[in-house]
């Protein structure tokens, strides 16, 4: 169903007033903080500068490490009295981002969620397992709010205790499941050990972001799982998970245009590209009052597509996530990334998708290693079949990034499968 | 007349071995032959046993990887170039053998050979033939 269809199906030339009213009051917001107020003085622009859409492209980039820099409040906009929630980021790559919600902004939230699960087949009876964390991270609470706007049933599993989500989700039947790829992956194969399938289960959709993952990999997860599974994508600097999410067509994820203005920028040179060009993401927020944030750099890597959904909504769809401009590894001066390389190896058949990338530069040169976990399909009793498959996978990878590369086999259950993010790549080079 | 033998992937790690032998052990199953097959990182244990379908199960679930797969078992005489008369015999009908390991045995005259072929059909008629003595699931409980 389509949730919110004014919205979602709007003409594009109505949708493009609506954004640009909606741009000049963002950064009208924006300015009450010192922080966006100060730039805009020295370039000598305001609110007022805006009279189209592409004005913005004047506007600086915000980056995440002006968000550190101003940790935790002080890109907060609004009154202290209205802030109602705050999520931050892991902070596993340094000081964590914060976000600071006002009731309007979990209004907002809760609304674009909702058009996710609307999008996710969603029914009012529905009820959803949501194994996102509950907590700072923004994935639990997001997906909480939408489905209570939207008035299905919300199970606050939160990450975790795999035995018990499974045992919920065929006691409870399940309608709809949200959690990381990898752990609808994990669930999958969890489910099959406890001798059941897909028959077991009522589940008929997942939604599932916070993490990249590929066409592959959805394929197993809707074996595994017998679903439709979806791609949804936000991230807590901007408001969470619901940004853009993705429809039963499969094509691409639905940005939501109201709320949020997508641009795709060259990360280099940044110079702004096209639709189907690929290059990072860079979101403004339109309607958020807590913490607006304007021309975030995600440092996401994606492209935009304006064409219509089959669907019938017209908002614009970005593609899969394929890197992250910070993910992008420089492997003797080649530029490779983890999702690549998983697609690579899951081309070849009967493959796990759990695999480890090691970097290593035990000499001058990088030395490229991709350990993979050995299914019961790919193994043999000889030795020769066993490196066969190693040197077909060995191939396959090469042919993707054009670098030799060693392929390792190693036991089940050996790299660690987190159930939040995958631990994807170890790169022991050292350029001290 | 074949036999069937179980594969099992191991990492070449400290105590990995051990692991999946004590797996099996712990279940009272027992080896009656073993052998190895050993690549730079990892190895390939190959096990003939008394209760395949028991230790199939305990080291799937102890998280091995497992196959199971066919091989013929021989008793030839436990006597020098003993093997070779066998070999003769294959090799005089183009048999050729993926792999091979043999053991002693205290408890008859006979030496034990497990040969894996790519034609078993092929390969049992011929040794049929050559009246090789073939062992069956029962012949191996017993040794």
């Amino acid at each position: 169903m389509i949730w919110n269809e004014e919205m979602e199906c709007m003409g594009p030339e109505e949708r493009k007033e609506l954004q640009l009213k909606r741009l000049k009051e963002a950064v009208k917001r924006a300015e009450e903080v010192p922080f966006y107020k100060e730039q805009y003085d020295k370039l000598g622009l305001s609110a007022d500068s805006i009279e189209t859409l592409e004005d913005i492209e004047k506007f600086p980039f915000t980056t995440k490490d002006d968000l550190r820099s101003c940790y935790p409040f002080k890109l907060v906009a609004a009154d202290p009295e209205d802030i109602v929630e705050i999520h931050a980021s892991s902070g596993t790559t340094g000081t964590a981002t914060v976000t600071c919600y006002t009731e309007n902004d979990l209004d907002i939230w809760g609304e674009i969620t909702a058009r996710a699960i609307g999008m996710a087949d969603g029914e009012k009876k529905d009820k959803i397992q949501n194994c996102y964390g509950y907590g700072l991270f923004t994935g639990g609470f997001g997906i909480d709010h939408g489905g209570k706007k939207f008035g299905a049933t919300v199970i606050p599993m939160s990450a975790g205790n795999t035995k018990r989500q499974l045992e919920i989700m065929r006691d409870f039947k399940s309608d709809i499941i949200t959690c990381t790829p990898s752990y609808a992956m994990y669930l999958g194969e969890a489910l099959e050990e406890e001798g059941y399938g897909p028959e077991d289960i009522n589940l008929k959709t997942g939604i599932f972001g916070a993490e990249m993952w590929t066409e592959e990999i959805r394929k197993r997860i809707e074996e595994k799982l017998g679903i439709k599974a979806l791609n949804i994508y936000g991230l807590t600097e901007v408001m969470g998970p619901g940004v853009s999410s993705e429809c039963l067509e499969q094509e691409g994820m639905h940005i939501q245009e109201d709320h949020f203005y997508p641009e795709i920028i060259d990360p280099k040179t940044h110079k702004t590209l096209g639709d189907g060009e690929r290059g990072e993401l860079v979101l403004t927020s339109l309607t958020k009052t807590g913490m607006p944030i304007i021309r975030f750099r995600t440092k996401d890597i994606t492209s935009l597509n304006h064409e219509k959904c089959k669907c019938g909504r017209t908002t614009v769809r970005m593609n899969r996530i394929t890197g992250r401009t910070d993910d992008m590894l420089k492997i003797r001066g080649v530029m490779v990334f983890p999702s690549q390389i998983e697609r690579a190896l899951l081309r070849v058949s009967k493959t796990s998708p759990n695999y480890q990338i090691h970097v290593t530069r035990p000499d001058a040169l990088d030395e490229l290693e991709v350990k993979v976990e050995v299914t019961p399909e790919m193994f043999s009793d000889e030795m020769k079949q066993v490196d066969e498959k190693r040197k077909e996978i060995a191939k396959s990878i090469s042919k993707e990034i054009g670098l030799r590369v060693n392929v390792s086999f190693v036991e089940p259950g050996t790299i660690p499968r987190s159930e939040g993010k995958a631990v994807r790549v170890i790169d022991e080079r050292n350029f001290e | 007349m074949t036999v069937k033998q179980i594969s099992v992937f191991i990492e070449n790690n400290a105590g990995k071995l051990k692991k999946a032998i004590n797996t099996i052990s712990s279940e009272g199953i027992n080896i009656r032959a073993l052998s190895i097959a050993d690549g730079a990182e990892f190895g390939i244990l190959r096990l003939i046993l008394t209760d395949n379908d028991k230790a199939k199960d305990v080291l799937t679930k102890g998280g091995f990887i497992v196959r199971e797969t066919e091989v013929i078992v021989i008793g030839i005489p436990d006597e020098p170039n003993g093997l070779n008369t066998l070999l003769d015999v294959l090799e005089g009908e183009n048999i050729n053998l993926e792999y091979v390991y043999a053991f002693a045995n205290n408890k008859t005259d006979d030496a034990v050979v497990v040969i894996k072929v790519e034609n078993y059909d092929k390969a049992l008629k011929v040794l049929r033939n050559h009246e090789a003595k073939l062992y069956d699931e029962e012949d191996i409980e017993n040794l």
